[in-house]
């Protein structure tokens, strides 16, 4: 066992750096891909509330084909789309240079997409859990429509959503390690290099999997002190 | 099972020559990889639950019993497979068991050599941790009024368990539970990166060969197709499992 503490210690002879920086590219991730996702999913939430058919359709469809399709999937289209999408603006624009997708860009704006779809869901059942009484008081005290969103039914529909978020936090959390595949430096990429360079996978990828349980852990821990603070003041809960 | 291959290859060919004459070329061509991996995401998932679905109960009883240990030992099962991801997980065993090789994996050593049984655990590990963790949510809602009847009426905890709470529970977590199922077929997507030719597996393998972005499109197709199909069963299954009154 020395040798397996020997390959995970810090400095030049072991990988604990590495791994720590792993560590910290997955966290950036999981942090951008979150406000990313948050507003797109507020956004999604907006059009699936909408007056109108037509942005009730396009955001059904949208959360339709997310739920159905395997996270890895939509990973990579949205890596090799984008890029092609751009490569082809590029081209009509007339210039001529290749263009490459940052594999880190393209992983927030996959998992990002991803969480939202879900997170659509969460805010519209936690928009339609704030009591009628409120918003017609809202508009009883003369407030603008704008107003009473933002004043009375946003910061209300936090305390419903938080607990369905906290989940989709947790999940976004492990589904950061796809970012791997696509080759960006985060926690199980570097040891995959670890693994590949010392011919040790166990080693590294117990280790990684005790990371991403640890960060997983105080997620949940994190997650039960907000539940309890959104639940304050609440009858009968 | 030479029944079951002939009868794979039967379908393959006659999907894909019924198909010609409407799909591109690129389709045309790889049609047979495409239905092949759909099979295999097939043979994972409806194995993946009927070995999970039944280690889940008993993770949830497990967890429900007054006996400590076996509770903690549940727990912690859940605890360490939810709280880690699946793709970690099958790296761990199949390139990290797997690096143990025969002389240190013994008997298990047939098992962790083939990358499509070494899915097939970690999938089974997986949907089970996450589905005891469902049941017991079923479990703990059945009301105590009908705990206490059975055990008036002098029925054994199997009895109880068996009879009484169990099918209640099992209504009670069948949407959640429906829903791990979907999430399974999408998580199985993730044994094409230890070289299992799943239907994300042969997507990739075409993907690598073309280039060309349509191929990601049929499979996007091919995977709304499954989990369309699995979502009308399910359904199905909790018609039909719903009792008069309830």
């Amino acid at each position: 066992m020395t040798g397996a503490l020997g390959l995970l210690s810090f400095g030049d002879g072991g990988w604990g750096d590495e791994l720590l920086r792993g560590t910290l590219v997955t966290l950036q991730l999981a942090v951008c891909a979150l406000a990313l996702g948050l507003s797109l999913g507020l956004l999604l939430s907006a059009m699936k509330l909408s007056k109108h058919r037509l942005p009730r359709y396009i955001g059904d469809l949208y959360i339709a084909f997310i739920r159905a399709t395997p996270e890895f999937l939509i990973l990579l289209l949205f890596y090799f789309g984008i890029e092609r999408a751009v490569q082809a603006v590029l081209v009509a624009v007339g210039l001529d240079v290749a263009f490459e997708m940052p594999r880190f860009l393209a992983a927030v704006i996959g998992l990002a997409a991803i969480f939202s779809a879900y997170a659509a869901e969460v805010f519209r059942g936690a928009y339609m859990a704030v009591p009628n009484g409120q918003i017609e008081a809202a508009i009883a005290c003369g407030m603008s429509d704008w107003q009473t969103f933002n004043r009375v039914r946003l910061p209300q529909m936090w305390r419903f959503a938080i607990p369905g978020l906290g989940n989709l936090w947790m999940v976004l959390l492990k589904d950061t390690s796809l970012a791997a595949v696509i080759a960006v430096d985060d926690l199980l990429r570097q040891a995959k290099i670890g693994s590949e360079s010392t011919r040790a996978p166990l080693t590294f990828y117990l280790a990684a999997g005790a990371i991403y349980l640890v960060l997983t852990g105080v997620s949940d821990l994190a997650r039960n002190g907000l539940e309890r603070r959104a639940r304050r003041g609440m009858a009968g809960v | 099972m030479d029944f079951y291959f002939d009868a794979k290859i039967w379908a393959s060919d006659t999907v894909c020559a019924a198909l010609r004459p409407v799909s591109p070329t690129l389709f045309a061509t790889s049609c047979g990889r495409f239905i092949d991996g759909f099979f295999v995401s097939i043979e994972l998932l409806v194995i993946a639950t009927l070995i999970g679905f039944p280690l889940a109960i008993g993770l949830a009883l497990a967890r429900t019993s007054r006996s400590s240990i076996l509770s903690a030992l549940s727990y912690s099962y859940s605890y360490v497979f939810r709280g880690t991801p699946l793709l970690v997980q099958l790296w761990i065993f199949y390139y990290g068991f797997g690096a143990l090789g025969a002389s240190g994996l013994g008997l298990l050593w047939p098992l962790f050599r083939d990358a499509y049984s070494v899915g097939l655990i970690v999938l089974t590990i997986n949907t089970s941790a996450y589905s005891a963790e469902i049941i017991r949510g079923g479990i703990v809602n059945v009301p105590n009024g009908q705990l206490e009847a059975a055990v008036a009426s002098g029925m054994s905890w199997w009895t109880t368990m068996r009879r009484i709470v169990l099918p209640q529970a099992l209504r009670i977590a069948w949407p959640a539970y429906s829903n791990e199922v979907l999430l399974l077929l999408k998580g199985s997507a993730l044994v094409s990166t230890i070289t299992v030719l799943d239907l994300m597996g042969q997507t990739r393998t075409i993907f690598a060969r073309s280039y060309s972005l349509d191929i990601f499109v049929y499979a996007v197709i091919l995977y709304l197709i499954l989990s369309g199909g699995l979502t009308v069963l399910l359904r199905w299954i909790e018609m039909r499992m719903r009792l008069p009154g309830y």
